[in-house]
């Protein structure tokens, strides 16, 4: 094992950890300002995907793709908290995953319907598409450096938001005491509807980035979804700083997982029953994680409320 | 209109059918996947199958279609209601081989006769052999081991592998492994459903091997190709043609040009039955059949042929008419071997482009008139 290797595989966590920030970062506003649980977000992401795909091969630019993905995504969350999500609020989580799967199901179909049962073709822009060279002669693919950069870009600007705009103040206002900040003469309503496009818009934008290196097909939101839900309980349920933290933390901890846990392994037991061993536990890690976690800080690493 | 234009055909057939009841109509349950990620696979046979009848003429097929979204529970539920209450005499239509074992045997034990459009568990070709049960595919190990034969003619001496911890994955590599006399500098498996391949792309680089060999079916080898073509790798690579079918093509993009592949079937074989096939296929459907089409297609054949030899009421007749797979096989020369699967040549191809359409070129055999490693497992 070379230092090369291990730095790239460091650098492949870290992609990782930013693409999952990008969906638990509008996950984790939305339960804790709204205190909903919506299922639906991965497929806000699917969406994302596909719109950027349709956009890109119509307008042959991928740029373009990726605003009308962000555009599309946002007013898709808009539309769907004024018609469905809008009347969950005050019901129990149980109705609201039940509500919320509905959706999944609605826009797998719907998605089908529109955009046909096949995987569509999505490429990273030409500049982006191949390896760059980074100090110390090691090939890294830029695209994904790209999405590095982009995702802790959008991480800083949402940190700014939240800390020093109005809408952030009334985000935070509206985690801490939702019906004082009502009392107090704030449009709870469009609060609400703002926040939730803000979060659908982020899990569009991450839609789009992942499925130019990924495949842009039904039902692609779900497996991120999983993974977004462990990053907000270990970050804690609201915190965005938490989500970051607990993203970068899953992204590194499953990538070096896969990577090291079969080799180190292999110096303890046979081969190959290291290698299905070795991946077993690897697949099981974060989770085992996640639980770790929850042993020592129930409400998890930087709970929102506390 | 169009509304208007089904109804009258509908009605046609209808009184078609009654002219033609002396011929004893067969009635065909077709359980396969058409929602969820893995559709187009399904679409594909069943597009096949379909073109097949009607091209035919025939009006005493009846064809039921269900979707078993990809999921064992629902199929096995399909196929109860397809036997008992929809009474069919024949069934097909599984892509996925864990759907395939929760639902074959059972339907084969009943007297169906079941004919394998795509998935052939090694389970269902050794002991669990049955005489009910025929592959018109491949068994799952066939494609692979064509792999491995051209990686060791190609004299690729060092491969890497991967492919998803899960039977079909461990079969995949084993079938490589069979054939493949190089070295296996390391093999690893991956998650089911995995989308992200930085980590192995990364081992790769680093391994040192001459080829790649990898088996991810579906939305996994298109993430892994695009990523492996980003990761500007130059070791070549090399799979079986789930990969590599029409459809996954245009999805991936100039990332697979120039990949071999291991596939029973191409468009470009050359033998009139296909050449007639992809035309028409083409015309119908406005698009170029994948594998799964082709073999969609080869069932739908295969039955009418048996149906032309015997009645279906007479079991035996009708199943030793199937055994001899009297048809023009969209892959030239094809018949069974002494466990009803496919004795047959695995072909290469290549990954090229035609215009603006993705597609595969015929470049050699692999392996000439392949048997499955299972066949003297099953005592029939």
């Amino acid at each position: 094992m070379t230092v090369a290797l291990f730095l790239e595989q460091i650098l492949n966590g870290l992609q990782l950890g930013v693409m999952l920030f990008l969906m638990a970062a509008g996950l984790t506003l939305i339960f804790g300002v709204m205190g909903l649980i919506n299922l639906a977000h991965g497929s806000l992401f699917m969406v994302g995907g596909f719109v950027c795909a349709a956009v890109a091969a119509w307008t042959g630019s991928f740029w373009i793709g990726l605003v009308a993905s962000l555009a599309a995504a946002a007013a898709l969350g808009a539309l769907v908290e004024i018609i469905v999500i809008r009347r969950l609020y005050d019901r129990d989580h149980l109705d609201q995953v039940l509500a919320t799967f509905a959706l999944v199901l609605m826009f797998s179909e719907g998605v089908r319907f529109v955009f046909g049962s096949f995987p569509l073709y999505l490429d990273p822009p030409a500049f982006l598409s191949g390896p760059v060279t980074l100090p110390g002669g090691m090939l890294y693919p830029a695209y994904r450096l790209a999405i590095i950069i982009a995702g802790l870009a959008v991480a800083a600007g949402l940190g700014l938001l939240i800390s020093r705009t109005r809408l952030g103040m009334q985000i935070r206002a509206g985690e801490a005491d939702r019906e004082m900040i009502a009392a107090l003469g704030v449009d709870i309503r469009f609060l609400y509807t703002v926040v939730f496009a803000l979060g659908a818009a982020l899990a569009g934008f991450a839609g789009a980035l992942i499925g130019a290196i990924q495949s842009v097909q039904i039902g692609m939101g779900e497996p991120v979804l999983i993974l977004a839900f462990v990053v907000i309980v270990i970050g804690g349920i609201g915190s965005i700083r938490g989500a970051l933290v607990a993203a970068l933390i899953v992204g590194l901890v499953d990538t070096l997982g896969r990577f090291l846990l079969p080799t180190l392994l292999a110096n303890v037991m046979e081969a190959s029953a290291a290698r299905g061993v070795g991946s077993a536990i690897a697949s099981m890690l974060i989770y085992l994680l996640m639980a770790v976690v929850l042993v020592f800080k129930p409400k998890g690493l930087f709970p929102a409320n506390a | 209109m169009k509304k208007t234009v089904m109804s009258l055909a509908a009605a046609a057939s209808l009184l078609a059918g009654v002219s033609m009841a002396a011929a004893e109509p067969v009635k065909v349950g077709m359980i396969t996947t058409l929602s969820g990620g893995g559709a187009s696979l399904g679409i594909d046979v069943r597009d096949g199958f379909e073109l097949a009848l009607k091209q035919s003429g025939r009006t005493d097929i009846e064809l039921i279609v269900e979707d078993d979204a990809q999921k064992p529970d629902l199929a096995v539920q399909l196929a109860d209601k397809l036997i008992q209450s929809d009474k069919v005499d024949i069934m097909t239509g599984i892509i996925w081989s864990n759907l395939a074992m929760a639902v074959v045997p059972g339907a084969v034990a009943q007297g169906k006769i079941y004919l394998s459009p795509n998935a052939g568990p090694s389970a269902l070709a050794g002991a669990g052999c049955n005489e009910n049960y025929f592959n018109v595919a491949w068994q799952n190990d066939n494609l692979h081991e064509g792999m491995g034969a051209y990686a060791t003619t190609a004299g690729f001496k060092k491969s890497f592998i991967l492919a998803p911890n899960y039977p079909a994955g461990k079969d995949a590599l084993t079938g490589f492994k069979r054939f493949f006399k190089g070295e296996v500098v390391k093999e690893i498996y991956t998650q089911l459903g995995q989308t992200d391949y930085a980590a192995e792309i990364a081992e790769i680089r680093a391994s040192g091997a001459d080829s790649v060999f990898f088996f991810l079916p579906g939305g996994m080898g298109i993430a892994f190709m695009k990523q492996y073509a980003g990761a500007g790798v130059d070791v070549p690579l090399l799979g079986p043609a789930f990969s590599f079918d029409q459809n996954i093509l245009q999805a991936v993009g100039d990332a697979a040009l120039g990949v071999k592949n291991t596939s029973q079937w191409s468009k470009d074989i050359d033998n009139e039955t296909n050449k007639a096939f992809v035309e028409s296929y083409q015309a119908a459907y406005g698009r170029l059949p994948s594998l799964y089409s082709s073999q969609g297609f080869d069932t739908a054949n295969l039955l009418i042929s048996a149906m032309d030899a015997a009645p279906i009421s007479d079991k035996d007749a009708f199943r030793a008419a199937l055994k001899a797979a009297n048809f023009k096989s969209t892959r030239g020369d094809f018949k069974f071997g002494s466990n009803n699967h496919p004795v047959q040549d695995i072909y290469v191809r290549e990954v090229v482009k035609e215009g603006d359409v993705f597609t595969n070129k015929l470049i050699g055999v692999a392996l000439e008139d392949h048997a499955d490693a299972y066949a003297a497992d099953c005592k029939m």
